[in-house]
């Protein structure tokens, strides 16, 4: 991809220093047009499936049906004044959006988006996913803080004990595929899951994996349904969606971390939110669903499909996403800690320890 | 009666003591700063413009002040220089989600001081408008203690319903939420023909969408989890501060004024006073509250049923027809009440022998209810105020005045 | 027990400081048990209120509404409503204080619920509750100039250099 990409700017422009920069710009740039349009799409999709979910139309003046609503929503949100609190901390409360939305980006750049396309193919790849998103809450707690705002701080608090806490079980959960898998690398992982919906890892993993009988593999399945189950609500509490968006709690908090924020700076929260959610999803459909693999084995495959195929997974997550937000309500402090330390990791440990002594005892 | 709560009567405290439920202590705890946080008057979940001055210790709330009087109009000064009729529009503006059961209860206090009987027909329709209200006001108060628990869907789902009652009082009177529709004596419209059959169709779809909010919220485990064993509030407690409506129920009380004071004609109705049992949690607590209003709606869904049944729709009465001409009352006094959708709604009137009352007092159920927050919130968490606080269900309207 | 029996009561009791009874208009069951005494004695109302919710025939634990009243005549009054949730019976308490010196011992101590009600009647009428733990306008400003609910009262002009008149 690429090379391919690189031949074609050269074919435009010519051999040189500017071809090759701008080869590099653009493979960068590519998951942001990715993110960008995912965003429009997403804002869109949840005003409508709430508004559906709620007896209501949801908008429809802008364009057909309202689906130009979201440009209109950015428009409105580039126009307005850009405040900064006269008593904020005027460097962090500056730094922080674009802090949290750099921390979700990076996370794109090893995500495998087709069997051709992967930003980079770090063989520490999910580590390094798990590390970058570890960035967002350096921004909250920044956002918190410089906002000066004592309902922002508070959000920022509940944030950043949220997500640190969470982290745990998801990593838990991803280090049972990893154990199966054997690599870090997503696109390698994406690979070993070709051939169909049972070489999925949410069902065990290939079933012709080196020193793997299938059915080890088949005995796998039930535990790493666990380990999915725990990766999707982890993984909601780090994105902090309902029911654990405490941190931004409308009722209790106003808008938690980002209560002070207007015009650009809170649209770069709300596309990190979004692109997050995204980024979460991605992993989700990568580590147990398959990624790019269609689940007919060869029927439906290819680079492009492949892509298709990536993005629809991840967009259904999202979809259970916001379907789950308009349903349920929301977690107290204290009963977010007590799922987490008290359920969620001791069942993480078990499905690491399962995964573990089955890997080892059968495989190797 | 007596049996139901404990006999023992307590004294409360009210000063503002540093309270910190011994539980809760940890010893060689690191020594914090408490914090104190205005929430209010521009916050999502006051439900109007009401300032808590919150004291706390991280998340947990050592204690709360409520600070009112942002929407007073002082509409008791009014009074004194209106003439009796004149006053109802003002009572409309005080209990705004339940203008229906304000103007019943000043309506009949007049009537009760000048000694005014109302026709039948005028009394079913009363009732039934009241009930309508009723239902109206705790679509509200669950719809909105859904929303402070984070649950936005089921306030839409109520509000969709709100909907139908309000159209139906469009209709017999063209307002939609401050009607001035009961009169001293009378109504200021006939019941529209449409109403009875619109009202038939209304508790036919009404009883799907409380078995929906039952699905959807009041079931929902984490909405189980938010709710029980907070904002405790006891029986002998809830008497001493003066608690009323499901405030009072929901602590176990027995307690409705439509059956221990019965006006109007609701001795003719059968129906259950529903009261917090600790279905979920402890006795009193949020759930409870929540949970008497969820079955009061539904009491109200069968009132409504039998005032269908009863209704005299052959009655060709002046609804006005026992409309005094010159309303000057004798000189006197009088407390009456009336079981609003939030508890008690007390008028003392004043009657000086002219035609606008001397002293308008109102004995507002919001008022005194909130008066209880700061004793039932101390001890827990900031999340958990918001939920008292709408598990009071107040309306500032009203408890401003 | 109807009104005129906890009148006697009340009478046996505190003799003296009791005044006068009134029948009251009222719902059936408020006519049965309606009606209110005047307490000449005012500073005596927190006793005479202890003894109505302590004795055990009485029991009233419930204070319904405390009202505060410019009568017009140079008095203000406070009527205490209370009322026995488990016995059923309802009674008021009325008394006259002048408005030179309006000061009425605080209920408090003995119904809870008097606490706002009592801060209303300071904020609206001026009458000041003795040994109040709380006593601060409740619906106004602190620094408004004042109480609106007097018959004699004026608004002022400007509040903090806002117009007040319209």
């Amino acid at each position: 991809m690429f090379d391919a990409l690189r031949d074609l700017i050269i074919s435009l422009l010519g051999k040189g220093d500017l071809s090759d920069v701008l080869t590099v710009v653009v493979y960068c740039a590519l998951p942001l047009v990715v993110i960008l349009l995912y965003a429009l799409f997403a804002i869109l999709a949840e005003m409508k499936l709430s508004a559906w979910l709620q007896d209501r139309l949801g908008p429809m003046r802008v364009g057909p049906w309202g689906i130009l609503q979201p440009i209109a929503d950015i428009l409105k949100l580039l126009q307005k004044e850009d405040i900064t609190p006269t008593h904020a901390d005027k460097k962090l409360y500056n730094l922080a959006p674009f802090l949290v939305f750099i921390g979700s980006y990076l996370g794109f750049a090893v995500l495998p988006f087709s069997a051709m396309y992967a930003g980079a193919r770090l063989n520490v790849g999910i580590f390094y996913l798990v590390a970058v998103s570890g960035l967002v809450v350096v921004g909250i707690l920044m956002a918190g803080w410089g906002s000066n705002n004592k309902y922002s701080l508070f959000g920022a608090m509940r944030s950043v004990a949220q997500i640190v806490s969470y982290e745990i079980p998801a990593g838990l959960a991803i280090l049972s595929v990893v154990m199966i898998a054997g690599t870090m690398d997503l696109q390698t992982i994406s690979k070993l899951q070709e051939g169909g919906v049972q070489n999925w890892f949410i069902f065990g993993g290939p079933k012709n994996l080196a020193g793997f009988g299938g059915a080890t593999a088949w005995a796998l399945a039930p535990v790493m349904m666990i380990a999915f189950i725990l990766y999707f609500i982890a993984s909601l509490a780090e994105t902090n969606r309902v029911p654990f968006d405490i941190p931004e709690a409308e009722s209790e908090l106003v808008a938690g971390y980002h209560t002070e924020y207007s015009a650009m700076k809170f649209a770069l929260f709300f596309l990190a939110e979004y692109a997050n959610m995204l980024v979460v999803s991605a992993v989700a459909s990568i580590l147990f669903l398959g990624g790019w693999n269609s689940p007919f084995g060869e029927f439906l495959g290819g680079p492009v499909m492949g892509l298709v195929w990536f993005l629809g997974k991840a967009i259904f997550f999202v979809m259970i996403q916001i379907w789950i937000r308009w349903t349920l309500p929301r977690l107290r402090v204290d009963q977010l800690m007590h799922i987490c330390w008290k359920v969620m990791i001791p069942f993480g440990m078990a499905t690491v320890l399962l995964v573990g002594t089955i890997v080892t005892w059968f495989a190797h | 009666m007596s049996e139901l709560f404990n006999r023992t009567m307590t004294t409360i405290a009210p000063a503002p003591v540093k309270i910190i439920p011994a539980e809760k202590v940890e010893p060689n705890r690191i020594k914090t700063e408490e914090m104190i946080l205005n929430v209010g008057p521009q916050h999502p979940s006051t439900h109007g413009v009401l300032r808590l001055e919150a004291v706390l210790d991280g998340e947990l709330v050592i204690d709360v002040i409520p600070h009112l009087g942002y929407l007073h109009r002082c509409f008791e000064k009014h009074c004194e220089a209106m003439t009796y009729p004149q006053v109802i529009p003002y009572v409309d503006r005080m209990d705004y989600l339940a203008a229906m059961n304000s103007e019943h209860g000043y309506a009949l206090a007049v009537e009760r001081l000048m000694g005014i009987e109302v026709p039948e027909k005028v009394e079913y329709i009363r009732v039934l408008f009241a009930e309508l209200q009723r239902i109206a006001s705790h679509l509200v108060a669950v719809g909105t203690f859904g929303l402070d628990v984070g649950a936005f869907t089921p306030f839409l789902y109520c509000f969709r319903d709100r909907e139908d009652i309000l159209e139906m009082f469009e209709k017999t009177c063209g307002a939609r939420l401050l009607y001035n529709y009961i009169w001293v004596g009378g109504l200021s419209h006939d019941l529209h023909p449409d109403v009875l059959k619109m009202c038939r169709d209304f508790v036919k779809k009404n009883r799907a969408t409380h078995a929906e909010v039952n699905n959807l919220l009041t079931f929902n485990k984490i909405f189980v989890e938010r709710t029980i064993n907070i904002g405790i509030l006891k029986p002998d407690v809830a008497i001493n501060c003066g608690a009323s409506g499901p405030m009072l129920r929901g602590s176990g009380v027995k307690w409705d004024l439509r059956r221990d004071d019965p006006y109007s004609i609701y001795d003719r109705f059968e129906f259950d006073i529903p009261v917090g049992t600790g279905k979920m949690g402890t006795v009193g607590d949020c759930f409870d509250r929540h949970w008497v209003r969820m079955l009061e709606w539904e009491q109200s869904l069968n009132i409504i049923e039998q005032i269908l049944e009863q209704y005299p729709q052959d009655d060709k009465t002046d609804v006005q027809k026992a409309v005094p001409k010159r309303i000057k009352p004798a000189a006197g006094e009088i407390y009456s009440r009336t079981e609003n959708p939030r508890g008690e709604l007390g008028f003392y009137i004043s009657s000086k022998d002219g035609i606008n009352p001397a002293r308008v007092k109102v004995r507002s159920p919001a008022f005194v209810n909130l008066s209880i927050l700061p004793i039932i919130s101390r001890g827990y968490m900031m999340a958990d105020l918001i939920i008292i606080l709408g598990s009071i269900d107040i309306v500032l309207g009203e408890v401003d005045r | 027990m109807t009104n005129q029996e906890i009148y006697d009561k009340l009478k046996a009791a505190y003799g003296g400081a009791i005044g006068s009874f009134h029948e009251q208009a009222g719902s059936a069951y408020m006519t049965r048990t309606s009606s209110y005494a005047d307490i000449v004695e005012y500073s005596q109302i927190a006793q005479i209120c202890q003894y109505l919710r302590d004795e055990p025939t009485l029991e009233f634990d419930n204070l319904n509404c405390l009202s505060c009243d410019d009568n017009g005549d140079k008095t203000l009054s406070v009527v205490y409503h209370m009322e026995s949730l488990s016995l059923k019976h309802y009674f008021a308490l009325k008394v006259t204080v002048p408005i030179d010196n309006p000061v009425v011992p605080t209920v408090t101590r003995v119904w809870a619920s008097a606490n706002w009600h009592e801060r209303e009647g300071w904020d609206m009428i001026g009458i000041k509750f003795n040994e109040h733990p709380d006593l601060r306008r409740i619906l106004l400003d602190d620094d408004w100039v004042g109480h609106p609910l007097r018959k004699d009262y004026k608004e002022p002009e400007f509040y903090r250099g806002m117009k007040v008149g319209y």
